[in-house]
């Protein structure tokens, strides 16, 4: 439980009064609220650092600025116990197989951090040819921290917006808790360049248009 | 100093003395580089491998530093392997050989029978140049996987996201319509593939090449002792494990919990640091050379000033550093291995499983050196601090307004007083102390002493650098083999301990933060006395016009030998950047060191290398 406004007496539904006295000892809430509410405050993130902008996220969990104090210092090293993946620097194709396994390794309810310029978006190495123009081509994000890296600040900055996403979700709508099985992200491959098996269909038919016309090389269209 | 050694003649010259012995002993094979602004020799492929001979047995050149590879597309059309060697431990400039061969059908014999050092470098070469080894006896790609279209190095291949041979784009500068790389791409995405390939006749290469040579599989066998059982196994570390250091992955054999080999499998992060590179004007790889080894930016930025200014130098109206310019250079760099050294420290106690909290400790102190590198460079991490002929900004006169102490207390003090407080109370506190809480601790003893040892001759031949290569034994330190800079001046001693094992590399680390101190302390009058001079000599031109010609510029980084081979036609950007990054080459010799170990083991080896995934890919 950290800032003032998210204590017990945050929770309180102002249509049900509680006597003075108890407030601090008795809520009276929704499910959604005290659910979302646990949750928030309890976020266990993945031990996954990527480049440069890891350098910070632990700087982040150090003393100075030490996100514990926002019930989020628990790193786990292994996605099954892990609900938020912070992607912590530049993501390469070589490494985005492995993101999108572990990605999918999580259990739901999870959240993706994209921490930094290169996560979201390529940032300085996104002309590379083995670098991935952000992590978002590949797996949903919940929340962008901007810098090149951000400043620890900044990304505790991005754990608070988060938790206030997780707060404003509902229990009703939220897709982890529809029926049926959730479709895990199909993990790409690496072939000549790598493959997204969900634009097999692009591929397969700028391949024939190649071939059929002769054109320039792809990439220059 | 970048080195020519036709430009520094002294009354001896080591390195024309060895030329004229090569060309003596090889008159057909060795001839000089006599390219303008080159230097060295080029040896006929044929006789290769007995011109390193003769130079590592009878000349002393035992070192391989940097082993990379040029293509001169269009303008001789061949590729020519560039090797930078060295004497260990006596010092001195390189000995630089060259072979060439042709684009087509380029092949190359290896070297790692006379400096097996160079195993890495020749993948590298090989993966992103296509340059054949023969008698390499693991000829894979290293950086990119198996299958991957093309070598990306050549210059006539171009990424997905190509716009020009150069920049400033056009579309950017200076006519400033901007356009997203992306929209041009039919995919959407960083990928280009073949002409004519088709995904239904596709079979991904999956990750069987990385257990060539390993047996898949469990195999049940005796030990010597009767009736116990061991299996051997393949074990995958990584490349998302928390030992790692970052996203690093070997491939063990283990038998029973022994190690029988490993193989690392690096390139998840490599960020084509060297192609952006050669696209970039010279200036603009100064932020890039940041995000190299990302904890000592600033020296990262020194290496590839120096190489830079070595082409400068070349050319007419060039004009070294000053004098105020090069005591901050070295002010920073050294504040650097600290905070590097109490980094690496923190990490391998993390790594023998005192989770976190050495680091904590280690990490406080450097957070008082980034404040100072925030205050005078805007950026904790990425400084970008450094120009050709000096530095971006004088310090300035007071460090303010950050309110990250405790009870968020503005900080208002005067930067020199401030320096002094770290360099002559903080620094060596924090030094002691963890020198009085780690180094008898009897848990780091147990683990570290007599593990991973590298015998002085195999961290040589191995081209170790750094902390590993002087706990072997080997007092080679480039600031003193080949001084740079204004270390000539300053009164330090090279760090050296002698059982090459884990344990002299965390002390031998104590031993240099200490040094590190005591350089500090020479600076701090310095700084005063040359307060008010220039921070940098000449034109501040943005780009410079850099000479045709070669330079290798190497530095003493916390890591090792950190080197920029840098080669320019007299254009805008560079025609070749190389960058010989010590944390790469020192992973040459994690196998050799991890065999025979526990697998618990592996990990306390790979922390007191001290590898930093953003410098080992690149
Ligand atoms: S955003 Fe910047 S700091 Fe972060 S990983 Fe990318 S280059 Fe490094």
């Amino acid at each position: 439980m950290t800032n003032g406004d998210s204590g017990l007496k945050a929770l309180h539904n102002p249509d049900i009064p509680v006597p003075e006295e108890l407030q601090s000892t008795i809520a009276i809430t929704s499910l959604d609220r005290i659910y979302n509410w646990c949750r928030a405050r309890s976020m266990w993130p993945l031990l996954f650092g990527l480049a440069c902008c890891a350098i910070e996220m632990i700087a982040a969990a150090a003393s100075r600025y030490d996100i514990s104090r926002f019930g989020m210092e628990v790193m786990r090293p292994s996605p099954r116990q892990a609900d938020l993946m912070i992607v912590s620097g530049t993501v390469t194709k070589k490494m985005v197989v492995p993101i999108v396994r572990i990605y999918n390794q999580m259990a739901e309810p999870k959240y993706v951090l994209a921490m930094g310029a290169c996560a979201s978006g390529g940032g300085p190495f996104k002309e590379g040819y083995n670098v991935v123009s952000g992590i978002d081509k590949y797996i949903p994000v919940d929340v962008y921290v901007p810098g090149c890296p951000p400043t620890p600040q900044a990304l505790i900055h991005g754990f608070l917006t988060l938790q206030k996403k997780i707060e404003s979700q509902s229990l009703r709508t939220v897709p982890w808790y529809r029926s049926g099985e959730s479709t895990a992200v199909p993990i790409p491959l690496l072939g000549p360049d790598i493959i997204d098996p969900r634009q097999a269909d692009l591929i397969r038919r700028q391949a024939v248009q190649a071939a059929t016309q002769a054109a320039t090389a792809p990439s220059e269209a | 100093m970048a080195e020519n050694p036709a430009a520094e003649v002294t009354t001896a010259n080591p390195v024309a003395e060895a030329i004229a012995a090569l060309k003596a002993q090889f008159p057909d094979a060795v001839v000089e580089d006599n390219r303008k602004g080159y230097a060295g020799i080029v040896v006929d492929p044929e006789k290769l491998v007995e011109v390193a001979t003769a130079a590592r047995d009878t000349l002393g050149y035992n070192y391989l530093s940097s082993a990379t590879a040029v293509d001169y597309l269009g303008k001789g059309d061949y590729f020519e392997m560039v090797y930078h060697t060295y004497r260990v431990p006596a010092g001195g400039p390189p000995l630089v050989i060259k072979a060439r061969t042709p684009r087509d059908r380029a092949t190359l014999p290896s070297v790692i029978s006379v400096w097996p050092g160079a195993d890495f470098q020749e993948r590298e070469a090989y993966d992103l140049m296509g340059i054949r080894f023969e008698g390499h006896p693991n000829l894979k790609r290293i950086l990119l996987w198996e299958g991957f279209d093309g070598h990306p190095l050549r210059k006539d291949w171009k990424e997905a996201y190509y716009e020009q041979d150069q920049k400033p784009f056009d579309s950017r500068w200076p006519q400033g319509r901007v356009y997203r790389a992306e929209e041009r791409n039919p995919y959407g995405k960083n990928v280009r593939y073949p002409e004519g390939f088709t995904l239904d006749d596709f079979t991904p290469v999956g990750e069987a090449p990385n257990y060539d040579g390993v047996d898949l599989g469990i195999n049940v066998q005796e030990m010597a002792t009767p009736g116990l059982k061991t299996d051997r196994l393949v074990v995958n570390l990584g490349p998302h494990h928390p030992s790692t250091h970052g996203v690093f992955r070997m491939v063990v054999t283990l038998n029973g919990e022994t190690v029988e080999d490993l193989q690392p499998v690096m390139g998840y992060l490599h960020r084509n640091h060297e192609k952006i590179g050669e696209r970039n004007t010279f200036l603009q790889n100064m932020p890039f050379t940041d995000r190299l080894d990302y904890i000592t930016s600033m020296s990262n930025n020194l290496g590839y000033a120096l190489a830079v200014e070595h082409l400068l130098s070349l050319g007419p109206r060039y004009q070294p550093p000053t004098y105020r310019a090069e005591v901050i250079r070295v002010l920073m760099v050294e504040l650097t291995r600290v905070v590097s050294h109490m980094w690496a420290i923190g990490f391998l106690l993390n790594d023998l499983g005192a989770f976190y909290t050495p680091a904590l400790y280690a990490i406080a102190e450097r957070e008082l050196i980034l404040d100072f590198f925030e205050a005078v460079a805007g950026s904790r991490m990425m400084c970008n601090y450094m120009r050709f002929g000096g530095v971006f900004k004088d310090l300035p006169e007071r460090i303010q307004g950050i309110p990250l102490l405790a009870n968020d207390r503005v900080r208002n003090e005067a930067t020199l007083d401030y320096l002094a407080n770290i360099i002559n109370e903080r620094l060596p506190r924090a030094i002691d102390e963890l020198d009085d809480y780690l180094t008898h601790n009897e848990i780091i003893v147990t683990r570290c002493q007599g593990v991973g040892i590298l015998p002085p001759e195999m961290a040589i031949a191995y081209s170790a650098a750094g902390p590993v290569l002087r706990a072997s034994g080997v007092p080679y330190d480039v600031r003193r083999a080949e001084p740079y800079s204004i270390y000539p001046e300053l009164d330090f001693d090279v760090a050296v301990r002698y059982n090459g094992d884990i344990y002299d590399r965390y002390l031998l680390r104590i031993d240099e933060m200490r040094q590190s101190v005591r350089i500090l302390k020479q600076l701090l009058p310095r700084l005063r006395e040359t307060e008010g001079q220039p921070i940098i000599s000449g034109s501040k031109a943005y780009s410079p016009r850099v000479p045709e010609g070669e330079a290798y510029g190497r530095v003493e980084n916390p890591k090792g030998e950190l080197g920029y081979y840098v080669v320019s036609d007299g254009g805008q950007n560079p025609w070749r950047y190389h960058v010989r990054s010590p944390s790469y080459i020192n992973l040459t010799a994690l196998g050799p060191m991890a065999k025979g170990h526990k697998v618990a083991d592996i990990v306390a080896i790979l922390g007191s290398i001290d590898i930093i995934l953003g410098e080992v890919d690149r």
